[in-house]
This record gives structure tokens, sequence and C-alpha cells, in this order.
């Protein structure tokens, strides 16, 4: 009388099989159905991949869709860096039908990998010439907002101790400053990357050396953005202990205190690296005709006066006004550093390993 | 004769009941992992492995390795001095306020590590209240936030195992007149063994993976494997020494998992008396003390997290809370804290369910007494998506599943489905040992009796099993509130979880933003306690060990 084990077992089998088989059916079925659903080439979606920081108010994005019956539907894919080696990972399938929130540290990359298709758009002012790229790259991206990543301080906390605040890069290194200091990291934070190009660009050949002198004058590396401002900025969320941090020029409106007229800090603009960002058509995209007219709707009136209070940038069209707090605190950079986008991809990780050698152990 | 056709015949149920659960770890796992590792060894289409040997051989990565490796093993190895006596305390005693202290314990495990870093920042920058003790940016500060998020991991899975331990063999070893010491020694440890490097092993990979607290907390000075191929994908592109860098995280998760299985099979039979637990007496008191410790240690950062979410501007109030309805200060979101938090109620809810009725399946083979070294892989197997890179598994989702038939890239399942596949082996690690414990010899009598195999399986082990299967599932629901890893790279704008929503939250410029991740990181805290706490309720919590 033994116990017949096995064919119990070879039909236990058969019948969680049979249980289990049609709801992987299932999940594979709904998920099929979920996807053909929104980017098979339908003309009225349009999926755009945009770095983190995308956000737009409503009423913009539903003037898109009146004037052109297009639904836009954006999908962050991390930041500059990560949204542009995405796109050169699956270029033979698009992600998207097109793409906004490259940067100009970036931007060469996603030209010579051949991410991106011809368009320049006729909406693109004349005043935004200037943030063109140059070469091939500037019939494949359009220019449509930028920001300068300058060093803020914290007025309040100068005056507390009557010392007088930085100026410069070079201020920086000197004994006064000792340990006030803290920027976002080059590796892991698009600001602190656009710093760190402020110095490569202010310093030139000698960058190394005022990194080694910065670190050696207490300068504090974090992670991310946040980290910098809202945990060690003394003016920032966590009332931290250094009043010195790479942030934005835009960031000192954000400091006016509330029932008063005026920051408490402000942004030192010989400091300045600038950001420019862009849109363009991804090779592939199913929906090619649907981006170029959001690219051009980009660079109208109405999406760039809502920049600045959505991104916290500035808008490539000059005629457009600023909101007020912008205009009086919020000025841009006069002379900002600038580095050519190709000397920036062909260097990047080069100089982002230096880098790492300095600051870290 | 018939026993060697009802152990092949065994072997080929094994393989057919675990097809469904293996096809899926395969869609879901081995082919992006794969597709991704292919991309760096054939890099311009020709394999060419010398890229990637040349990458171990550099200096830099030696220096990531080993700095894994210990600050792993040392992060380890306190979460378990640190949880042991915890574990004792929770679960061999009885005291009012245990369930809720369990509940609590367990909410620094689930907590978006962007949100622990910002917290655990402010109280140990200078200007924090723990500011003199100089650790910001310090190794130590590294290893005290990955004790700070696993040493729950501990106290479940010993604290069940603790449990689970017959007490009267202990009463004998005291009756003959073993003093506490020699009773622990001799008999509490020995039996306790596997399931603390059951515990041990999963804190580790925990650790080795771990990614927000090591760039966090160590302000980019120290970097692990798992940093490291973040940056070397998604900044440098150098898809090469990402692949073996994971290559080389796979082969230390093999040799850790072939370790921990040679002790863990020494399976201690499981208590069913229904005594109730002693109440703490005298002798207790320095285990109490140190439980007291470790609790104010794990709540010091949440309770920092409640200040900040309650502070706005000078004053003090709930507006941080009310704002949790809106799409926060300059559109920071997409859509309204709140709705994140129904997507990510409604992803736990799938999650767990496919996390839930997989993992039983695996539970149910590695629990069979016949199983071999077969079920031994296939637990192994499983377990492979908590060490290796979810950047790794993200990216390779982008570029494997984007064509028919598996044209999923864009499907709202994936994020459910990725996140079941976090929470498997965790559903396994509880359901298994309770599987484990149920005498071969009841299901063979049921089966002599006429009983047809589901039958057995509905009379036999399920009245055993049931309660640890809720309890995984709360876990599992727990894990995939807070998962952010693979979400991050799979959540779309229209339906981002909470953890998401938080990160950009603190992304963004503004008093307003930052007081409202403050909250939405306590709401979060609050969901994953009320749902631990609901499952401690159905008193089954402590059955399984992971």
């Amino acid at each position: 009388m033994r116990i017949p084990r096995s064919r119990s077992w070879s039909s236990l089998s058969s019948i969680a099989l049979s249980s289990l088989g049609p709801l992987l059916a299932l999940t594979l079925l709904t998920s099929c159905g979920s996807s053909a659903g929104s980017d098979n080439g339908d003309p009225k979606t349009l999926v755009v991949a945009t770095h983190d920081s995308w956000a737009m108010s409503k009423d913009v994005l539903a003037d898109f869709k009146k004037q052109t019956g297009i639904t836009v539907k954006a999908q962050p894919q991390g930041d500059a860096g990560a949204l542009t080696n995405k796109l050169v990972l699956t270029k033979h399938s698009p992600l998207a039908d097109g793409v906004y929130g490259i940067d100009n540290s970036f931007a060469s990359r996603a030209v010579d990998e051949g991410v991106l298709s011809a368009y320049s758009s006729k909406a693109l002012v004349k005043s935004a010439d200037a943030f063109e790229l140059e070469g091939q790259g500037a019939d494949k991206l359009t220019p449509v907002d930028y920001s300068d990543v300058c060093v803020n301080v914290d007025d309040t906390w100068f005056a507390a101790r009557k010392l007088p605040a930085p100026k410069s890069l070079e201020d920086l290194t000197e004994p006064a400053y000792k340990g006030l200091f803290v920027t976002p990291g080059a590796t892991t934070s698009s600001p602190g990357l656009a710093f760190l190009l402020a110095t490569i660009g202010a310093e030139g050949a000698g960058w190394q050396e005022y990194w080694e002198k910065l670190m050696a004058n207490g300068a504090k590396v974090t992670a991310g953005w946040s980290d910098a401002y809202e945990v060690d900025f003394t003016a920032g969320g966590g009332k931290g202990d250094r009043p010195i941090v790479t942030s934005y020029s835009s960031s000192p409106p954000f400091t006016i205190p509330e029932g008063e007229t005026h920051p408490t800090t402000h942004a030192l603009l010989d400091t300045c690296f600038r950001q420019v960002e862009y849109a363009g058509v991804l090779k592939g995209s199913k929906n090619p005709e649907g981006m170029r007219k959001f690219i051009d709707f980009m660079l109208g009136r109405e999406f760039q006066a809502a920049l600045p209070d959505n991104m916290y940038v500035y808008p490539v069209d000059s005629s457009v006004a600023l909101p007020k707090a912008w205009a009086t605190f919020a000025k841009v950079a006069p002379n900002p550093v600038a580095i050519d986008a190709d000397d920036i991809t062909e260097h990047r990780t080069e100089w982002l390993r230096e880098w790492r050698d300095i600051t870290s152990q | 004769m018939t026993g060697l056709r009802s152990r092949r015949h065994n072997r080929l149920g094994t393989v057919a009941l675990a097809a469904v659960p293996l096809a899926a770890l395969v869609t879901f796992f081995i082919y992006p992992v794969g597709g991704m590792l292919a991309r760096g060894f054939w890099p311009d289409g020709s394999f060419a492995p010398g890229e990637v040997l040349e990458v171990l051989a550099r200096p830099r990565v030696h220096r990531v390795l080993w700095f894994t490796l210990w600050s792993a093993a040392v992060a380890t190895l306190v979460a378990v001095v640190a949880g042991v006596p915890v574990a004792f305390a929770l679960h061999r005693l009885r005291f009012p306020g245990r369930d809720l202290i369990r509940a609590l314990v367990v909410v620094p495990f689930v907590l978006p590590t962007v949100v622990v870093g910002v917290a655990f920042r402010q109280l140990i920058a200078p200007s924090g209240p723990l500011g003199a003790l100089g650790l910001d940016g310090s190794a130590a500060a590294i290893v005290a936030a990955l004790v700070f998020f696993n040493i729950s991991v501990v106290v479940r899975t010993v604290g069940s195992f603790w449990e689970a331990i017959d007490r009267r063999r202990e009463e004998a070893a005291a009756a003959l007149g073993a003093s506490p010491w020699q009773v622990l020694r001799t008999v509490t440890l020995p039996a306790l063994l596997p399931g603390i490097v059951s515990a041990a092993s999963v804190v580790f990979l925990f650790c080795a993976t771990s990614f927000g607290v090591v760039l966090t907390m160590g302000g980019l000075r120290y970097a692990n494997v798992e940093t490291e191929i973040y940056l070397l994908t998604t900044q440098e592109l150098d898809l090469s020494a990402a692949a073996a860098l994971s290559v080389l995280q796979v082969l230390v998760i093999t040799g850790l998992l072939g370790l921990s299985a040679r002790v863990r099979r020494s399976a201690v039979p499981v208590d069913r008396t229904t005594r109730p637990l002693p109440r703490p007496r005298r002798a207790h008191a320095a285990v109490l003390i140190w439980t007291a410790a470790v609790v104010v240690f794990l709540m010091a950062p949440i309770a920092s997290l409640v200040i900040a979410s309650l502070r706005r501007g000078e004053g003090w109030g709930l507006e941080n809370y009310r704002a949790l309805g809106t799409t926060g200060d300059r559109n920071a979101l997409l859509v309204p804290a709140t709705e994140g938090l129904l997507n990510s109620l409604g992803i736990a809810l799938v999650a767990s369910s496919l996390a839930l009725v997989f993992g039983s399946v695996v539970a149910f083979l590695v629990s069979r007494p016949a199983g071999g070294r077969l079920t031994g892989v296939l637990d192994g197997l499983f377990m492979l998506p908590l060490g290796v890179s979810a950047v790794t598994v993200g990216f390779g989702f982008l570029i494997t599943l984007d064509r028919p038939p598996l044209d999923l890239r864009s499907s709202a399942l994936l994020i459910p489905i990725a996140q079941a596949m976090v929470a498997l082996p965790l559903v396994v690690r509880t359901v298994g040992p309770v599987l484990r414990s149920i005498e071969d010899r009841q299901r063979q009598a049921a089966s002599s009796l006429g009983a047809g195999p589901f039958r057995v399986l509905l009379t036999v082990d399920l009245p055993v099993a049931w309660r640890s299967l809720l309890a995984a599932a709360g876990f599992a629901f727990a894990v995939s509130l807070g998962e952010f890893g693979a979400t991050s790279f799979l959540a779309r704008d229209d339906r981002p979880t909470l953890p998401v929503v938080i990160y950009r939250l603190i992304g963004h410029p503004g008093a307003a933003n930052f007081g409202m991740a403050m909250a939405a990181s306590v709401v979060l805290a609050a969901t994953t306690a009320a749902v631990m706490f609901a499952v401690q309720r159905l008193r089954v919590g402590s059955i399984g060990a992971f």
C-alpha cells in the first residue's frame, strides 16, 4: 500500500498550471492592450520624453489641445543625463515622439548618436539665435528656455556677522569663507555639473588646482540639489549652517519672507554657468507632425510666459515679460561662463573622473 | 523501481509547477538584465569581453568593491547585534503596546531613501541636534543609515524564528541546572542560527545594493557597486563597465546564497503549543532597555520628519497636509499628492497579489521534503532580484520589452510586476518555513484516506499556512508601497506612486513643496504602519522567516 505521491504530484501541478496559466496570460494580454492604445501612432496623442523637472500648468496644455486637437503626455525619464542616455539606448524603438529637456551639456551626445530627426522651427525668434547649437545640432535641437546656475549667498547670515559676502569663484577659496560653501556633486546633480563647468570655463587648465583649494577650504559636496539647499544652506528649509550654496539665479525670489518684499539671499552673477534646454523630434517618432507643432507651441508667447513660474527657467524669447519678483531679484548673468557643447561631450567623462578623484577618498 | 520513477515524476512535477513563476522571472528579470549585460559584452555588435575584464582591473573598481563589501558587512553585523535582543523582546515577551511597536519598527524599511536621507541629515548635520558627533558625510553615517533601514528585517526574521523554537527545550536545560548564559549559548543560539543567517543574508543584499543612502549620507565621497553602476549607466553610458559590475554583483549574491542555504537547511520544529508568552521579569531589564534604545534610534528620524511636516514658515500647522490635495507650489506635481497615494495603494494591491500567488507556488516547491538540490536553485533564483542593480533592471526593461509580443514598456502593469519581483523573495521566506514545518506524513495520511491532491492542500497545508500567507501579503503590500528603485524607472506622469511624488516635491524649490514632501512621507509611514498593524492583529505576523 504505497502512497502514489507521484500521481498526486503531477495532477497537482496541472491544477496549479491550469489556474496560473490564465492569470499570466491575462497579465500579458491586458498589458499589451494598454500599450497599444497609448502609442500606436495615434495622431491625437503626443508622447514627450522629458527630464524630471518638467512642470506645466494644465491650462497651457489645454490650449495646445484646443488649437491642434493633440493631447500631450509628458513622461519624465530622469535628469538630463539619464534622459539623453535612455534615448540613445532605445534609438531603434524610441520611447516617445519627441523630447524636451536635453541641455547643452548633453546635446552633442544626442545629436552624434543620431536619435533626432531634423526640424528648424519658424517660430524661433531672432533673440533666441544666441542659444542655438553650433554645427549639425542646429537643425536637430530647438532651444526653448535657459537658466543660470550660480552661487547663492544668505545675506542675513553675512549681515549678522558683519562679514562681506563673497563675490567671485576665487573668493570661495579665501580663508574668510572656510567651511561655508556647499554644492551638489557634479556626478549626481545637474546644477552640480553646471557649477563644475563654470569652474572649468573660468579657471581653464587650472581647474583641478582650483577644486583642490576649494576642498581644502572646507567645501562640502552633497548628492543632490535638495540636500545642499534644504539641509545645509542657512536660508533653506532645514536651516543649515552653510550660507553659500550652488543654486540658480532664479532662487532668490523664493526666499522673500511672508509679508515682506525683499529676498534674504542673492545670486553671485559672476559665478554662473548657462544651461540651455532643447526640444527635438525623435527619429522613428510615430507622430513627428504633432511634435513639430508642439515645438512651435513651446516657442509661442503663452508657453514661454508660463516657463518661469512652472520650471524656474527663463524663456528664450526675450520679449516675453518675466514675473515681477524675477525682473527685480532674479536677473540673469550678464556674462555667464560658456563652454562649447562639443567640448563638453568630448571631455565630460574625463572631467567627471578627475573631479571625482579630487572630491572623494 | 517505484521509488525511482516517483522521484522522476516528482522532479517533473516540480518543473511543471515552477513553470509559471519561472516564466515571470525570466520575462521580467533575467531577460531584461541579460539584455543590458549583452550591450556591455557586445559593445559594437561584436563580442568583446576584453573590455569588461579590463574594467575589473581598474583600481577604482577594487576600491568600490572593497567599500561595498565592508560597509555592507559592518552594517549587517550591527543590525544583527542591535536587532536580535529587540526580536526577543517583541516576539518572546508580552507587554502592552508590543504590537504597536512591532508595526512601527517596520516603518523605516519602506520609507523612501531620499526622505530618510534628508531626515537623517537634518539630525546629524553640524547644525542639527546630533551635529556634535561629527557624523555628517562619514562612512559611519552611511552604516548608521543602512542599519536604520534594515533592523526591521532582523527583528522580523529572527523574531519569528525565535517564537517558533519550542520553549520547553530551554526550560528543560534550566531545570537540569544550566545557568541563563549556558541556556542561551548551548540551546537558544544554536537553534536560532538558521534564522540569524537567513536575516543576515537578506540584510547584506539590501545593504550591498543600497543606492540613495550611500550617495546622500556619504556626500559622494564613497561609492559602492550600485552607485557606480548608476553613474556608469545614466551619466557615462559606459555599458561595458556597468556590465562588469553587474556580473560582480551576481557572483557575490550566488556565493552568499550558497553559504546561507547551507546553514538554513537545519530547520527547527515549529512550536505549536498555545501557551501565552511570559510577561517581562526583572531579569529582562537589560533587554528591555536595549529595545527601548533601538526603538528611539529608529523613531528619531521619523520624529524629525513629523516635526518638519508640521512646520510652515515660522509657525506650525496642518497646511502641509491640506496641501496634499493640490499639485504643489507652481505645479511641482503633475497630479495631486493624494492621487499618488491612491495609485500607490492600487499598485500595491496588484503587486502584492502577484507576489503572493507566485511566491506561494515557489514556497510550496522549495518546502517539499524530497525536493533536493533543484529546489535550492529555485529558491536562489528568486532571491536574485534583491541583489541585482535596479538601474540595470530598469534600463533592461527599456531595451528588451519594446517589441511584440512583449511590448510592455508603456504598460501600466509593468510597475506592479517589477515590485512583485522584489516582494516575491520575502513571500517565499515567510511562507516557506511554515510549509516546511508540516510533517509530510500528515499529507500521506490524508492521501491514503482518499483525499485528492487539491483536498490535501486544502485540509493539511492551508489551515497551517493561511496566517503566514496573510502576513506575507501584508509585508508584500508594504514593500510595494515603499519601492522606489525600479518604480522610478517606470512610473509615468499620469500614474506616479507616492514615493515618486515625494521625490519630485523634494527636488522642487520652495518651502511649501519641501513641507508637502515631509507631510507626504508621514502619510506614507502612517499607511505602512497601519498595514503592518492590521497584519499583527491577524495574530500571524511571526510564523514566517524571510
